[in-house]
């Protein structure tokens, strides 16, 4: 039966993380995510888990790499300079293959920055943060509710391809308290053959390991890699449109930013400008092809965001740079009004970009 | 009666061995060159040997093996 | 006749790639040959470091990961809080466990984590080609110190044991060598008692290996074993600096 539920946006993730499955958590304390590690240290010891506060944030993502190089569900959250400081681990585990989920509640930047909700950390979820050539999965919740869905869906994604699940979230939707429902869902398992068991005599061992010290070896590794992230590009995409019909100004923005968006969306339809909304729902995989379909019919498009202008890199690589592209942005805990993004709205009407 | 046995081919010619011999009938044979490029480790006398395993003890190559 | 010595099954059978005269091989025998005799091998759960030691993950015949440099220990506190019936050891060097990796090591010890950590000091930096480590002794000349370890300068060398032993943390702390035949029996018992530690489910115990570096050292691998003796060891004696269990016992 499913469940509702009055939750703050940071225990959405945590209970949803034990409903699917979840049952080690390694963390380190920073604002404006506690409540994550919190949640675990209350929850967890009752259902047979383990939580367990590290020395460091480098030390909870290495305990990461170490669980999850066992098979196990497992996951860690921070906010924006703990995913620095992780961000070590982030390529170890991401060129180990191995399947984890983090959580980045951003605050802003950069450095100490402050403790007020940011998007700033775009850049370093969708590009890389770490070295090397790889790849996560982003998921950005615009709610509650999809703070507890889009962990479960991120625990399945990072199964089903051995890669990295970041729910990458801001300080307002990790704060704020809304209705939620928990639906009962089965939890997926996948064979995971190459984990760290134990060979009990009866296999070869398995090596967990990044190191190829023979160049055509890693390169070959990495070939192989991008072969499954462009399956992952290929079929794992989401995203949300919001009155695009008739669009012909194509507002784009995820997360609590959308929420701001799709007010102004509204209130720019009622003065008769045809504003619609694309929400990418997964920044890693960009939805490419809905922002591309959208270049096809629309006049431009305003990216809406809470950093100093991130996300519109890929606004206008997914719209062939085939339209003009604004930027509305507040940056350092500021949130915009419906109204600053609706007088940028207005101004695209008359094709002021 | 003992025996020591070298992987010679293996051996990197560090003396370990040699050194760690109680008997000294342990050398490394400059003539030879092996596989690697090293001169190898030889028993210079197998009817002294005790089969103490001392050889062995300090080989860093874990390359003898040693009867008794 | 009987074979009274021959490689572990646990290590192996590849070509070490360690320089001639390097102590590592005799440090993997060991925890190979501990790992055989308390029958272990088929649940252990090696983790590699960076440095030297980086490719044990191809010279260990059980499952094996390779941590970033220095997080070692923290990798295993993953691994055994998930798979607490599963034999987890490090295998780590003087510049993983001593320099970049002191908060894991002693965190994971304060937390009495129920792992065995093998900790290899020849006070240099091998692999990257013989710079200063946290171990290297007063005047110790290497890449990064030419003119000799200078104290009032970069600071002194850090001993491992001494420190971790004041943590109420840790079960078993101790020192060995591998210079001779007798300290690498010694090095042998205190290794395969850190495992059997692990499987009683004592908690944390680590065997620091006061070991050698010719190639970096600039010696010869006989002389590096002598300067070990010499010079290494009366500052980093050999001993027991913490044994929880033998220390009940004993009241």
């Amino acid at each position: 039966m499913a469940e509702r539920v009055l939750m703050k946006g940071n225990e959405a993730i945590a209970e949803a993380a034990i409903r699917a499955g979840c049952r080690h958590y390694f963390g380190y304390p920073i604002t404006p995510q506690t409540e994550i590690a919190a949640y675990m240290a209350k929850k967890l010891p009752k259902v047979g888990g383990i939580f367990l506060q590290a020395e460091s944030e480098i030390a909870s993502i290495n305990m990461v790499y170490g669980a999850a190089a066992t098979g196990t569900r497992v996951m860690t959250s921070s906010s924006s300079p703990g995913i620095s400081l992780k961000s070590e681990g982030l390529s170890y585990i991401a060129g180990s293959d191995v399947p984890a989920l983090v959580v980045n509640v951003q605050r802003g930047g950069p450095g100490l920055g402050g403790i007020q909700p940011s998007q700033s950390d775009y850049f370093q979820a969708t590009k890389g943060g770490g070295h090397g050539d790889y790849r996560m999965i982003v998921l950005a919740p615009a709610s509650v509710q999809e703070m507890a869905s889009l962990t479960m869906k991120g625990f399945d994604l990072a199964d089903k391809y051995n890669m990295i699940s970041m729910i990458l979230a801001d300080g307002t939707i990790g704060q704020m308290m809304e209705p939620i429902t928990f639906e009962d869902a089965e939890v997926a398992t996948y064979e995971k053959p190459w984990a760290l068991t134990g060979t009990e005599g009866k296999r070869k061992h398995n090596i967990v390991n990044s190191l190829y010290l023979k160049p055509d070896e890693l390169e070959a590794k990495n070939f192989e890699r991008f072969e499954k992230y462009a399956i992952v590009e290929e079929n794992e995409p989401m995203w949300e449109e919001y009155m695009m019909e008739d669009a012909e100004i194509c507002v784009v923005a995820f997360g609590i930013a959308s929420r701001v968006a799709k007010n102004a969306v509204v209130a720019a339809r009622a003065e008769g400008i045809k504003a619609g909304l694309i929400r990418p729902i997964t920044l890693w995989p960009f939805p490419k092809k809905a922002l591309a379909a959208a270049a096809e019919k629309v006049n431009g498009f305003v990216s809406v965001e809470l950093s100093m202008g991130q996300m519109i890199e890929d606004v206008r690589l997914a719209s062939g740079c085939k339209k003009p592209v604004a930027l509305c942005n507040r940056a350092g805990g500021m949130i915009p009004s419906p109204d600053e993004v609706l007088e940028s709205l207005r101004k695209a009407q008359k094709g002021e970009y | 009666m003992a025996k020591v046995t070298f992987q010679t081919d293996l051996c990197k010619g560090c003396g370990l061995c040699v050194n760690a011999c109680p008997k000294g009938i342990l050398a490394i044979d400059t003539d030879k060159i092996n596989k690697k490029g090293y001169s190898p480790a030889v028993m210079t006398d197998q009817d002294k040997c005790i089969g103490c395993a001392f050889c062995a003890t300090m080989c860093p190559d874990c390359i003898i093996t040693v009867e008794k | 006749m009987a074979v009274v010595f021959q490689k572990p099954k646990s290590l192996a059978d590849v070509p070490l790639h360690y320089c001639p005269g390097c102590p590592h091989g005799i440090i993997h025998r060991l925890v190979a040959e501990a790992l055989d005799e308390l029958g272990i091998e088929g649940k252990a759960i090696g983790v590699a470091p960076v440095g030297c030691a980086v490719m044990a993950y191809d010279y260990f015949t059980c499952d094996m990961i390779e941590a970033p440099h220095g997080r070692a220990p923290a990798v295993a506190t993953g691994i055994k809080r998930c798979r607490p019936e599963n034999i987890v050891f490090t295998y780590q060097g003087d510049g993983d466990l001593a320099s970049i990796g002191m908060a894991e090591t002693v965190h994971s010890a304060a937390r009495n984590e129920n792992i065995t950590v093998i900790f290899v000091n020849n006070a240099i930096y091998g692999m990257t080609g013989g710079q200063m480590a946290p171990t290297s002794l007063p005047g110790q000349v290497t890449q990064t110190s030419p003119y000799g370890r200078d104290v009032n300068h970069c600071g002194w060398p850090i001993r491992v044991c001494e420190m971790l032993a004041t943590l109420e943390g840790p079960e078993y702390v101790t020192r060995v060598a591998v210079n001779n035949v007798k300290n690498v029996k010694n090095a042998k018992k205190a290794i395969k008692k850190a495992f059997q530690n692990q499987i009683e489910g004592k908690g944390f115990s680590l065997v620091e290996v006061v070991s050698a570096c010719p190639t970096n050292w600039g010696m010869t691998p006989q002389k590096a074993l002598e300067w070990v003796e010499s010079d290494m060891l009366p500052y980093y004696p050999i001993g027991v600096y913490k044994d929880r269990s033998a220390a009940k016992e004993e009241k």
